[in-house]
Order: C-alpha cells, then structure tokens, then sequence
C-alpha cells in the first residue's frame, strides 16, 4: 500500500463510531493510549474463547497452542525492531514495568556511590522516578540534559554532562508532553564513545517512526503495547544479550528459575530470567495482531500521513487568537501542546469533551517540563493514523468556541 | 434559606439550559462572578489540590454562629463550580453545613466533576468543608 484509504482504516475501528455527549467522537488523546482495531479485539476474544491456557507449562495442547501464540508475538517483536534474538525481548507490563526492570537490575550490578545516571528534562515522570529510586538507594547522582525554549536538547550541555561517572543514559525517542523528536542516533553515538549505554523510551516513538535496535546500537529499548493499537498490560524490554545477561533478575517466582531449593535457586535462561509469573498471556498475544496492523499498513506511510496531519493542525491552531504552542522543535511527531492566553488548559479540555473531542489536558506526567514553561499545564491533541483533516477542523473550532466562551 | 432550598433554586435555574454549552455558559458566569478572595488568602494553607486546577478555600466562622467560605480557583469552570458549592454551603451553621446532603450537583447533571477520578479538587473540596464544619461543631460542643 502506497497511500493510506483513511476511511477504509477507520472502519477497523470500531470505537469510531461511537458518539461521546451526543456528538461523534473525535479521539485525539492518542498519546495516552490508542484505539485498537478489530483485529486486536479479536485476538483477545479468540483466545478467551479457543485457548486460555497458562503459557511455559504445561504438556496439554491447550498450553502448547498458547504458549506458540504467545512466542510468535515475541519473535513479531524481534522482526519489528530488528533485534538479533528473540531472547532479547522480554515481555513486560508496559514502559513503566520496562524501566524499572532496568533502573532496578541494572542499577543493582552497576550503579554505586557517587555515580551519575544522565536522563533529559522532558522525561515522562516514568523515566525520572525510577532512576531517582535507584540512585538515593546508591548514594547516585541524576544528571539532567536541559532543553531549549522550544523544546529541543541542548547538546553541548549532553556532551559535558557525559563522563568517567556516567554509568548509563535514559531519555526518550519522542517526547509525550511536547512532541519532540530527538536525535537519539547521536545521543547513543556520544555514550557509546566513552562505553555509557543507554535506554530508549520509544513509548511515543515506536507506532510512528520505524526503528532498527542494531542499527540504532541502543542498549535498551522500552515501550508499550497500548500506544500502539494493541492492548494494555503488555510492553516490551529489548536489551542487548551481553547487558540482560549480566544483569540479576527483577522478581522471583515461576518461570525465571531453572531449579528450586530451599538452599538454592539457578535462574532461567534469557528471555525467561526477566518474566517471573503469569504473563498478560491475552495481551502479549494480541499485541501481534497490532504489530501485524502496523505492518500493513507501513510505519512509513503511517509517519508520511501523521506528518501531513500535524503540520495541517499547527497552521490551522494559528487561528486561534492567544495561542501559544509548547514545544516547537523542529523535528516534532504527532503531538500538539498548546495553551491559550486567559485560559486555563482544563477548562478547555472540559468544554472539549462536551463537544465530543478527547484531549489530554495537564502536565502529561511532565511536570518538570511544565516548570520550565511556567505553566500549570497545556491542552495536548495527539495524532493516530485514523485521524482525520475534519476531525482537526472540529478540535480547532472547539477552541475557538471554548476560548470564545472563557475569556 | 436553608441548604435545600437553595439547592432547589440552582436546579430550577439550570433546568432552564437544555444543551450542555449553555449549562456551562452558566458556570463559566457564575466562576467570573465569584468575588475574589483575598490575596492574603491565597496560601499553601488554603489550597485544595486537584490534579490539574488548584482550589483555594478560606473558612471563617463569624459571630453569629454561622460559617462563611470564600474560595477561588485558577481555572475558571472549576471557580464556577466551587461557587455554586460556596452559595449552597456559606453562611450556615457548622453542624447544617456538616448534615448537607448535596443533592443539586447530580439534579443539574454535573455529578461527574464529583468523581473521585475528576482532576479538579472539587471533591476535596466539598469533603473539606465537611471536615471544617465537623471540627467548629465538635469545639463548640
């Protein structure tokens, strides 16, 4: 498929179609999470209804169909970001589950007083929390990479915090609050030069950008299902087999163990290691489905149609009188954050939701980045690629009328 | 008026509005209207944190018995809401204010702002003027 029919994609999603206070929905909260299409739907229902089953266990066909449903999802995975082995995909709850695996076991094995783990100022508190846990624990010191006033890194700022303390790099592909695209090619190239590895957080990436993890050379890639048309519970770890191999296990339990005694317990071997418990076994199987719905229909048509989208909604924002955009970085990824002069963002997500159109309004988990902008928070329109021109037309003349009734 | 009368009154004024912009026409009204409180008020002491709209609300128990609330917000639906909160409650005894079934917020159809899921404090709010009238009651017993 060349150019993507935009119509013939909203039909396979069946919320869609769906009125919210008596108008028809217009969704563009998908940073937060993304609808999903029929065929994920049906992939959680055929499963409930022709092989629940736990996975790794048992000798039953039933068991062994789900198992093999849910391994197909894994190696999907490997396939998606080009990783060498499916063994370096561990299935997690989410990006949240994924960092903290990683803040906590890497962290554990690496990480010891006075050292200095190096995140960005426009993490999602996900990718903030974790390692501030792990460095009080350590007697460790975060290091911050300031941004600019428009929402971009500041480099020479990243080059002089990376050091012999440097122990590891944690910043995201595509930031959630200001839509920021940011040079993670360099920014791994920059740790690599002095053998810092670094975690990608592709949680806004990874449904809109094509990424290849060896080509990248990233250490760590993170992100979750639900953002990308598939469902919640269910995200992925992807790390390097020399980094998963050296780091201890997160949680005990089933099915990361190879022998139990009451003296002793050897683990189990990569991917297993990291996935103590039942799986979300429905969600990692499904999340194949969404996987393949991507494929079809091409990250790099999804990226052309959400681009065009993006810079439509922009120029048409400009209308509205008092509007200032937060976070204009020149490469941007499907999110507009904005807030109007004499309003504040929730009363316009309010009057919003009255007209049928979802926004996120807050500080998007963001908070530091919203003190830098001495704002209690933006309204946030977040694309997908079943978001239309109409439904942009709609959101701007939302604003308009809200701003129109506020101030 | 007692509580409930004056609940009944906004139901009758709200029931005026049928679309749901013009019921918020009316809230937005009512928040620009709210007197401002004091800046001096305006502390850390008094604030009401909701996810996303800070509340401020100052009580203050006047020598007639009664207890009185001034109270602000920076967004202005929310102002327009605590207001409607301030007129029901302000003004009335510790112990009526504490015994308030508050009826009128789910009759005008704006009950989801009450949710315990809703990023405005206004819950908080409501519970903490409860808990200021529970507090005035119990001391002057």
């Amino acid at each position: 498929m060349n150019t993507l029919d935009i119509k013939a994609i909203r039909e396979d999603f069946p919320i869609l179609k769906r009125e919210v206070n008596g108008k028809p929905l217009v969704y563009l909260d998908n940073g937060a999470t993304t609808q999903k299409p029929k065929a994920v739907i049906d992939a959680i229902l055929n499963y409930y209804t022709d092989m629940n089953s736990n996975v790794h266990r048992g000798v039953h066909y039933l068991s062994q169909i789900s198992t093999d449903a849910f391994e197909v999802t894994r190696r999907k995975v490997q396939e998606f970001i080009h990783a060498k082995h499916d063994y370096e995909i561990i299935i997690t709850k989410g990006t949240t589950d994924s960092i903290n695996l990683v803040a906590t076991c890497f962290g554990q094995e690496f990480i010891s007083a006075g050292d200095e783990v190096i995140i960005s100022a426009m993490e999602h508190h996900s990718n903030i929390v974790p390692w501030q846990m792990i460095c009080e624990a350590k007697g460790a010191s975060l290091k911050v990479i300031p941004m600019t006033e428009a929402g971009e890194l500041d480099m020479d700022a990243y080059k002089s915090l990376l050091g012999p303390k440097t122990k590891i790099v944690s910043m995201n592909y595509v930031s959630n609050a200001l839509g920021t695209i940011n040079p993670v090619k360099e920014i791994i190239e920059l740790a690599h030069d002095q053998n810092v590895p670094v975690l990608i957080d592709a949680a806004q990436a990874v449904q809109h950008i094509k990424i290849d993890v060896q080509e990248l050379d990233v250490d760590f890639l993170v992100f979750s299902g639900h953002k990308m048309y598939g469902p919640t519970g269910v995200g992925v770890l992807y790390g390097k087999e020399e980094w998963l191999n050296k780091m201890p296990p997160y949680q005990g339990g089933g099915d990361m163990i190879k022998d139990v005694t009451f003296e002793k317990t050897t683990y189990n071997e990569l991917p297993f290691k990291f996935e103590a418990g039942t799986p979300n076994i429905e969600a990692g199987i499904a999340l194949n489905a969404a996987i393949d719905y991507i494929n079809h229909l091409g990250l790099d048509n999804i990226k052309k149609y959400e681009d065009e989208l993006l810079a439509y909604a922009t120029e048409r924002l400009k209308e509205v009188e008092g509007i200032k955009f937060i976070g204009t970085a020149k490469e941007k990824s499907s999110v507009i954050s904005f807030v109007v002069e004499g309003t504040h963002p929730y009363d316009i997500g309010v009057l919003l939701d009255k007209l049928g159109i979802a926004v996120r309004t807050g500080h998007h988990c963001a908070q530091p980045v919203m003190e830098q902008f001495h704002i209690p928070g933006t309204v946030r329109a977040s694309l997908a690629v079943y978001n239309t021109k109409e439904e942009i037309d709609a959101l701007v003349a939302g604003v308009k009328r809200a701003v129109a009734m506020l101030v | 008026m007692t509580i409930n009368e004056i609940q009944d009154e906004l139901i009758e004024d709200f029931s005026f509005y049928q679309d749901w912009m013009e019921k918020y026409e009316l809230i937005i009204q009512l928040g620009k209207e709210l007197p401002l409180i004091d800046e001096s008020n305006r502390q850390d002491q008094y604030i009401i944190k909701g996810c996303q709209s800070k509340v401020w609300l100052v009580p203050e128990l006047k020598d007639d018995g009664k207890l009185y609330f001034t109270a602000d917000s920076d967004a202005v639906i929310t102002k327009g809401l605590v207001s409607l909160m301030v007129k029901v409650l302000s003004g009335h005894s510790p112990k009526e204010i504490a015994d308030a079934d508050l009826y009128f917020i789910d009759q005008i159809g704006l009950k989801e702002h009450l949710s315990p899921t809703r990023a405005n404090g206004l819950l908080s709010m409501v519970k903490q003027m409860k808990l200021y009238s529970l507090a005035l009651q119990a001391k002057v017993s």
